[in-house]
């Protein structure tokens, strides 16, 4: 099968499968460093760098091709939106009256959950990991997408006997 | 009105972030482009009419009190220099969208263009001294874009030099910033001029050296000017208005920001920087001169243009500072203007080399008007904007007894003069010069009466009337600067605005 893999034209089922295994894990772990920024190491910008290496990863085990499935999702829409959600989250607490950015509190007991706490830069937060992880990928995207375009050009150019 | 203030800052990034979402559409990226300056410029006109009449504004995001959050701050010299970058950038984008070439062939033009409104807004506001750091690189990150936008070779070469360059300015930008943070414990640009009072004058005027050579990269500051006439003549001829217009201005009002701020007039180098702006002045033009395309002309000439704005800083006089703040405003508009004027000779001509072009008072007189008014007045003949500005420096250097650098900006007045009156030579009145091939020029257009697309020509049109508008209104203006002078002269007011609400 040849998909643009970057490393080589062979399928690898030993990195199919553990890339397969680990992209849920890095997904989870990067929206849980999402919500736990607010009081503990992590945030936006970390959560989104950590899904961009499940996308990353998605691409090593398949080329672009196998990146589609993963995120179907254009990167200019996670660029667009996420910046929209970051500004929008700043401008709500100064449509509210209150000090660009500010944060208002929200406490909830959610059944099942227990108690919910977060802020307003929670959305702000998710802005940015949407941009980030729109960022990843981009990068992905364009430099990935010429570099296999070079290995197929080559490839169907004689170097193959 | 406070709540104001972070608007010229979020509308743009509103904005880029529409445009990306759109980018199948350029139409309804040029509508919200146009819509979120118009907006921009309105708001901005308000906060200067509002500074202007009750006094500096303050809004601290995050409704953190001063030291600890980040402030915004529009002081009048902020809301002045806001106005007129939204004006530019308002007018430059109109004149893009009319010139066939960058921001058709681009979708992230738009985008790149509104994040740089945003840094360069972002700049001018706030009033802390790490957020201005990061201002400053979403500006650079976004004319990295803008500069390289259709990829030639030697656009990523100069490119390369423009990046490396920044970077570098950028670096000791931080590491200055550590030794300040180190040294008074604070970043708010308020606060560390409270706390600067209390350290040794050694200290001090080390701190105030090490900024000047930080933004004397971005301003290109003798002798830290060379990437500029390398990097600015290749990006597209609107983008290199807006740079030509405001980045560098952006460095100058961080120049005048920190050095009025900060530091108390006994330990000030004014001498230092009267010697910086005579040979900033004197090595711009003698560039200029020795050059024979309109573009890198035009581009020494900003270097030297530069060294008056530092000049009257470095009197450290009311009337220099006034002076310095006048020829900010006379040069952006017209600095811009000629800019595109160039850019409209090169869709005229199909190049911007004197000797390739020539005869266009034939064939496009209007541009031949656009181009003489704004010449005239960079070189400084009355009743121009640039004779007033000029005026006022060399008055406020007689003030002072500084009778070598008043010497040295007369004397580059008229070579001024004369690299303009090549120009008007070379382009409009001479024929075309050399007639051969050259695979690198577009052929030349025809351009119909207005001398160009109406797009580009209008923008254009409005801008030199813009300036004439400074001259008419110099009075009320030069008062403005004065009031703004005083201010930056007197920051004790600003400090207690921003830390004693």
């Amino acid at each position: 099968m040849r998909s643009g893999r970057p490393l080589g034209e062979d399928d690898s089922p030993l990195l199919d499968e553990t890339v397969r295994l680990a992209i849920p894990v890095v997904l989870v772990v990067s929206i849980y460093l999402l919500f736990a920024g607010h009081n503990a190491p992590g945030g936006g910008f970390i959560g989104g760098l950590v899904a961009s290496a499940a996308v990353f990863l998605r691409y090593i085990a398949g080329g672009v091709p196998s990146r589609r499935g993963l995120m179907r999702l254009p990167f200019e829409v996670l660029l667009g939106v996420g910046l929209l959600i970051s500004v929008a989250a700043g401008l709500s607490s100064l449509l509210l009256g209150d000090a660009f950015l500010e944060a208002w509190l929200v406490d909830l007991d959610v059944a099942m959950l227990g108690r919910v706490k977060f802020t307003a830069s929670l959305p702000f937060d998710l802005g940015v990991y949407l941009v980030v992880l729109g960022l990843g990928v981009a990068i992905v995207d364009s430099l990935g997408r010429e570099a296999d375009d070079d290995s197929d050009t080559a490839v169907e150019s004689g170097e193959a006997p | 009105m406070s709540w104001l203030v972070p608007v010229p800052v979020v509308l743009p990034l509103i904005g880029a972030a529409l445009a990306v979402l759109v980018g199948r559409s350029r139409a309804a990226q040029r509508v919200i482009s146009c819509v979120i300056l118009t907006v921009t410029l309105v708001v901005s006109v308000v906060i200067l009419v509002e500074v202007d009449s009750n006094g500096a504004m303050v809004a601290h995001s995050g409704g953190w009190p001063a030291p600890l959050g980040i402030s915004l701050v529009a002081d009048r010299l902020s809301a002045i220099l806001l106005v007129l970058a939204s004006t530019m950038l308002l007018a430059v984008l109109i004149y893009a969208i009319g010139e066939p070439g960058a921001e058709r062939n681009h979708v992230g033009f738009q985008s790149a263009y509104l994040v740089l409104a945003a840094g360069v807004s972002a700049s001018f506001l706030t009033g802390d001294l790490f957020n201005l750091f990061v201002a400053f690189e979403v500006m650079l990150t976004a004319s990295y874009v803008l500069l390289t936008l259709g990829g030639r070779a030697e656009q990523i070469r100069s490119g390369m030099t423009y990046i490396v360059i920044s970077l570098v300015a950028s670096s000791l930008f931080i590491t200055a910033l550590a030794l300040i943070y180190a040294a008074t414990g604070t970043v708010n640009m308020a606060h560390i001029a409270e706390r600067m009072a209390d350290l040794p004058l050694g200290i001090t005027s080390a701190f105030a050296l090490l900024l000047i050579v930080v933004f004397g990269i971005k301003a290109a500051l003798f002798p830290l000017f060379f990437w500029l006439p390398d990097s600015y003549p290749i990006a597209p001829s609107p983008i290199t208005a807006v740079f030509a217009g405001l980045l560098t201005k952006v460095g100058i009002y961080a120049i005048i920001r920190t050095q009025t701020l900060f530091f108390p007039p006994e330990s000030q180098h004014g001498t230092l920087l009267l010697v910086v702006a005579a040979l900033t002045m004197a090595v711009g033009v003698l560039g200029a001169i020795a050059q024979d395309d309109v573009k890198r002309i035009l581009s020494f000439h900003i270097v030297s243009q530069i060294g008056y704005m530092v000049m009257g800083l470095g009197l450290f006089t009311l009337a220099g500072i006034t002076g310095a703040i006048f020829y900010i405003v006379h040069h952006i508009v017209v600095k811009t203007t000629l800019f595109l004027v160039g850019g409209l000779i090169e869709h005229a001509g199909g190049s911007s080399r004197l000797t390739r072009v020539g005869g266009m008072v034939r064939t496009a007189p209007a541009l031949a008007v656009l181009f003489l008014i704004p010449a005239l007045s960079l070189a400084g003949i009355p009743p121009f904007s640039g004779f007033l500005a000029k005026l006022a420096l060399v008055d406020a250097g007689l003030g002072a007894s500084e009778w070598a650098v008043v010497a040295v900006s007369l004397v580059v007045s008229l070579l001024t003069l004369f690299s303009m009156m090549k120009i008007w030579a070379g382009v409009f009145w001479n024929p075309v010069e050399d007639h051969s091939d050259d695979e690198y020029d577009a052929p030349p257009l025809p351009v119909g009466r207005l001398g160009g697309p109406p797009f580009m020509v209008l923008p254009t049109a409005a801008l030199v009337v813009c300036s004439l508008a400074i001259s008419v209104g110099a009075g009320p203006l030069y008062d403005l600067a004065e009031r703004a002078a005083s201010d930056l002269l007197h920051p004790a007011a600003y400090i207690d605005q921003v830390l004693r609400p």
